[in-house]
């Protein structure tokens, strides 16, 4: 395979598309398969067997198209509209009316400069939910590949790295380490063995965007991979990717095969020197492998433990070699920074951070899904422009992002500009790209709660703080949702969160408190109602208020201002 | 020769090798650190966080067993929020397992009982999680009492490095952790164990013991492993 023949099989593909008069793309991904998408590619081939038309029009099942909330989805071209809330009945309009006679279907429609997508900036999910992510040609047709030759062909090892370093890229996984440097690291070791591992080990409660990206659109991890593994000097790649992610690893499997196959991965890359080779590993479902030093255990086969750092997985790695380890969508950012070019890059997003960062917006918020802004955008932004606001009327209280180890934010820091340090400063983090939205209904407390279970629930149990800490932590905080805490209970819960903050071994036991310390600083006086008065706000604790001054009526939700 | 670093400890000028760590260099110089995992002849884990230091220049604090000594390294072992975490790990401990000293072989030779004491324990602010752990009396020579167990791998590292047999690993998580041997068989039907009792000599609690042992009877000699690591390291074959 020659960067010819790339070309060549990328013209082809699209010679082959412009035979078609329609295209139908039919989203598959896990929200719109849920809601009935995957028997709806079915019924549009039927309908257009009927109507003598099957062969002028391609149907595909694509990944997220992002308006999960809104799904079923489905895209027509060439015309490029979307439909939202797709049902059977609808088929036969879309057909009649839209394919038959160019004549857009206006009740079903989403505009393309609608809310949700204005103020949208696609980098790592450009091609998602517009390729068939089964299909290598597709993606080539989209410039897929395009930039692994670029780099192979045209740019030295540090000409990348340089490249990377210049876009100012930082880790997409939630500790935002400059990822050139990273790169620049494990590319100046001098070692026969280094290998470049890929974190897709999502597991943030309400994270789905590693997910969406692997079933969407698995060529660009692969894209990106490989050309960190030629920039760093590896030839093998590990893609670590979590056991409930099935439709993720098959992709994955079909996606390294295909490359293969075309040689764009193995040996004698592009017909260079360049060999790279991609497994994948997959993960058996403990949190705590996502985090880099324990995920490397569990691919070498070992009981999946942190350990103390340093020494830097980009120093001693796995199986003690130099090891470049960065997350699904870092990769994913990889093949556009190395086609347009680092400065290109660093013209988006803030003065520290640069690019634009995918979130997974979930929780209480109309259009729940996946979307892509750059980096400063504010949170009100993204939750009352894109998100659509609070659905039924309700009152935002609080957006939560970086999962059990985040923060929540309340009203008064709605227009906070998202970027790793503005969301640090009021003692949240960007973590890696979950923000789930709250209203009234939700009790922080019972937040706190819910987080400090699973931090408990997922604890390895090596170092003492997290393995009891974390137990002794949810103890006072279910004692306090079920209205039996003391103000001693408080003290103890605040001296001890800073305690397993400070002492705990690697960052889940680091982090593990951050969600109680930060509703303790923006929401305290709830806690204080749960102690004092056994009172819960949003009525969720189950709590009638016994000891409240002022009886409140216990069947409808009270309203409070929060300060 | 290996290059030598000079540091800080605790207002003491101190140099110490290289590949020292910052819990072999205080030692060396009289400097004591309270630690639970560390014991000397074994591989560091870093695990029960006792050995936490300041390092000036640093926000975090480092377990001092697997940190390694640093050119002009400032290092504080005690300060009032060490010794507050300390003994809220001591604190930790005590409520998560079921320590009750009085009916325990080791009473009076017990780490864990010692550092308690040392750092100042006189209650448990938390709440007793009264566990309902197992008793394992399968083997013929030893017992395993996992209510004593405070998860320190002592046991899993020496008979991995020192014995070979690799009998002993953790399996669960988090506060359901617990060691076993083989595949989580009773001990009793293990197949790699070899019967050395090396496990129940590196033990810092009583939660492995030689059987027949009345209440606070047991008390424990360590110097085989300074002679094995000697031997296998320095091809010194003498007891010291």
């Amino acid at each position: 395979m020659t960067l010819e023949e790339l070309y060549d099989i990328g013209q082809g593909f699209r010679e082959q598309l412009s035979a078609f008069k329609a295209e139908i793309h039919v989203c598959g991904s896990g929200g719109c398969a849920s809601s009935g998408s995957l028997h709806l590619k079915e019924a549009f081939e039927k309908g257009c067997e009927a109507r003598k038309i099957i062969n002028d029009v391609r149907i595909i099942t694509t990944g997220c198209m992002g308006l999960c909330g809104a799904g079923p989805l489905v895209r027509v071209h060439p015309s490029d509209s979307l439909y939202i809330r797709v049902q059977q009945d609808d088929i036969d309009r879309i057909l009649d009316s839209h394919i038959l006679k160019d004549k857009v279907v206006k009740d079903l429609l989403y505009p393309n400069d609608g809310p949700f997508f204005a103020k949208q900036m696609l980098i790592a999910l450009k091609n998602m939910g517009r390729i068939d992510p089964e299909s290598i040609e597709d993606y080539i047709a989209h410039g897929g590949y395009e930039a692994l030759a670029k780099a192979i062909t045209y740019y030295t090892q540090e000409g990348v790295v340089l490249e990377i370093r210049n876009s100012g890229l930082r880790g997409r996984g939630g500790g935002g380490y400059p990822t050139g440097l990273k790169w620049d690291i494990v590319r100046r070791v001098s070692s026969a063995e280094k290998y470049v591992v890929c974190n897709a080990d999502e597991g943030d409660p309400g994270a789905f965007m590693d997910r969406a990206m692997l079933e969407g659109n698995p060529h660009a991890v692969l894209e990106g991979m490989a050309i960190a593994g030629y920039a760093v000097g590896a030839t093998q790649g590990y893609i670590y990717v979590r056991g409930e992610y099935p439709l993720a690893i098959e992709r994955l499997r079909k996606a390294i095969k295909q490359s293969e196959r075309l040689q764009i991965l193995g040996n004698r890359i592009l017909d260079s020197k360049f060999n790279f080779r991609i497994d994948l590993r997959i993960g058996a479902g403990a949190f705590v492998c996502g985090e880099e030093t324990a995920l490397i255990q569990s691919i070498e086969g070992q009981r999946g433990q942190p350990r103390p750092r340093p020494p830097y997985p980009s120093q001693v790695g796995l199986w003690g070699k130099p090891t470049l380890l960065n997350n699904v969508e870092t990769f994913a950012n990889a093949p556009a920074i190395v086609l347009n070019g680092g400065k290109w890059y660093s013209r988006i997003g803030t003065e520290k951070s640069k690019g634009t960062k995918v979130f997974a917006l979930a929780g209480r918020i109309t259009n729940t899904g996946l979307i892509e802004v750059p980096m400063g955008t504010s949170l009100r932004d993204i939750v009352f422009e894109i998100g659509g606001g609070i659905p039924d009327n309700g009152e935002f209280k609080a957006a939560q992002t970086g999962g059990p180890s985040g923060g929540c934010i309340p009203i008064q820091h709605i227009d906070t500009p998202v970027d790793f340090e503005s969301l640090t400063q009021i003692g949240s983090m960007m973590g890696s790209g979950g923000l789930i939205v709250m209203d009234q209904t939700s009790c922080m407390v019972d937040v706190a709660k819910f987080f400090m279970e699973f931090c408990k629930d997922e604890s390895c149990g090596k170092c003492i703080p997290c393995r009891v800490g974390t137990v002794q932590l949810f103890r006072l905080l279910e004692k306090m949702t079920k209205g039996e805490a003391t103000d001693q209970d408080l003290d103890i819960l605040e001296e001890l969160c800073v305690m397993v903050k400070d002492t705990s071994l690697c960052g889940l036991g680091q982090s593990a408190p951050n969600p109680v310390m930060s509703t303790l600083h923006f929401f305290r006086t709830e806690y204080d109602q749960h102690i004092s008065e056994q009172y819960c706000v949003a009525n969720v604790c189950n709590l009638h208020g016994k000891n409240r001054a002022v009886a409140d009526d216990s069947e409808t939700v009270p309203r409070t201002e929060e300060t | 020769m290996e290059e030598i670093r000079t540091l800080t400890i605790d207002d003491n000028l101190i140099s110490a090798t290289a590949s020292s760590s910052i819990l072999l260099a205080a030692r060396e110089h009289g400097i004591e650190i309270p630690t639970l995992c560390h014991l000397d002849g074994l591989g560091d884990i870093g695990a029960c966080r006792l050995c936490i230091v300041e390092i000036e220049g640093q926000n975090k604090l480092q377990p001092a067993c697997v940190t390694r000594v640093e050119e002009n390294m400032v290092v504080k072992t005690k300060s009032p929020r060490l010794d507050k975490y300390r003994r809220m790990i001591v604190e930790l401990l005590f409520a998560e397992g079921n320590h009750v000293c009085s009916v325990c072989v080791v009473n009076g030779h017990c780490e864990l009982q010692d550092i308690g004491y040392s750092v100042g324990m006189d209650f448990v602010r938390f709440e007793y999680l009264h566990q309902d752990k197992r008793v394992d009396a399968t083997h013929e020579r030893f017992v395993l009492d996992h209510n004593r167990c405070i998860l320190c791998t002592r046991c899993v590292r020496v008979c991995d490095e020192i014995e070979g047999a690799h009998t002993w690993d953790i399996a669960g998580r988090g506060i359901d952790c617990f060691v076993i041997t083989d595949l989580a068989t009773e001990w009793g039907a293990s197949t790699s164990c070899t019967s050395c009792g090396k496990c129940t000599l590196v033990c810092p609690t009583g939660a492995l013991f030689e059987k027949g042992k009345p209440v606070t009877s047991l008390s424990r000699n360590r110097d085989f492993l300074q002679y094995i690591v000697n031997a296998r390291e320095k091809h010194e074959w003498f007891k010291k």
